[in-house]
């Protein structure tokens, strides 16, 4: 067991290796990514049944609750990254926090449009300074101030190490934004499905929402690693390895 | 399919603009997440590869000089 982790932590560490391996799981997360979300398409737009209070508007829950799930679990990936980077100095987390930075933004940017647009129909507002919307819209800048320190410091050691601990003072926010619905009196509802309960609406309406989630973390892994090989390579480029990777082509 | 006929599945019931565009705006932004990258991974290798082509002729030429 310890000279596994300490084969992976050799490992992990060399850009060269990551190049390799990822190259290797590209397609698997992009064949994955495109399956999941097909499926889950199809089901939750045409075959899940209407919801008896909200109609068929509740259909956006496929997209809007993957969209905030992943913009919550991104970050907290972000921030573990950071850890990672400031604690034992591996720089290939520090690619793959800047890898995820954008991908969570987007994820968040998703959750508080289709959360908008939800809004209307259901509670007649596209927007209200409550306590879940609010701390969704923080995460969202926080998302953009790690983006723009990043493009803003330099040399790169300084500006990694900055976004390692923005991203960890920002982790604050995640539970704030997951217990908001309970601690404060807000529009949005609860959680209807827990990993610990059994879900409270029946299968062919949470079917659709997991292969949803399942799909949009296929596309996570799929951009991040798109994201994190131009970056190495271009972190790389006076090493042989990548000398030797791009001589013929 | 839990829809009686196409029009009422683009209408959803009165929600169809609600939902669409939910959708629409989802796909977009995902398909862009997964474009731009890949677009930009490709143009680093092409850039790199130039500028290792560059570096290699130019020490031959220095050699011979």
């Amino acid at each position: 067991m310890w000279n596994w982790l300490k084969t992976l932590y050799h490992r992990l560490g060399s850009p060269k290796w990551f190049y390799q391996i990822t190259g290797k799981w590209l397609p698997w997360f992009a064949v994955s990514s495109v399956l999941f979300l097909a499926v889950g398409l199809v089901m939750g737009l045409a075959y899940a049944p209407m919801d008896y209070q909200q109609g068929n508007s509740f259909r956006i829950m496929y997209v809007h609750v993957p969209a905030a799930f992943l913009a919550q679990s991104v970050y907290m990936m972000m921030a573990a990254a950071g850890v990672v980077m400031l604690v034992w100095k591996i720089k290939m987390a520090d690619v793959v926090a800047q890898a995820l930075a954008p991908i969570g933004a987007v994820m968040t940017f998703i959750s508080l449009v289709t959360g908008a647009i939800w809004g209307m129909p259901t509670w007649g507002t596209w927007w209200m300074w409550d306590a879940r919307l609010t701390s969704m819209l923080i995460l969202f800048f926080l998302y953009l101030g790690v983006i723009a320190l990043r493009e803003a410091l330099s040399p790169q050691e300084v500006a990694a190490k900055a976004c390692a601990l923005l991203a960890i003072v920002g982790v604050i926010n995640i539970p704030i934004i997951k217990y908001s619905v309970d601690w404060w009196y807000t529009l949005h509802q609860p959680a209807s499905i827990k990993l610990t309960e059994k879900p409270s609406m029946p299968a062919s309406m949470y079917l659709p929402l997991l292969f949803m989630v399942l799909g949009f973390y296929a596309l996570l892994g799929w951009s991040v690693l798109l994201r994190a090989r131009s970056e190495v390579l271009r972190r790389e480029a006076k090493s042989g390895w990548v000398r030797e990777l791009l001589k013929d082509k | 399919m839990y829809f009686d006929s196409l029009s009422e599945f683009f209408n959803m019931g009165g929600h169809g603009l609600y939902v669409w565009s939910c959708y629409a705006i989802s796909l977009v932004l995902m398909a862009a997440s997964i474009l731009l990258p890949w677009l930009k991974l490709k143009s680093t290798r092409k850039q790199l590869a130039r500028q290792f082509a560059r570096e290699a002729t130019n020490s031959e030429r220095d050699i011979k000089i």
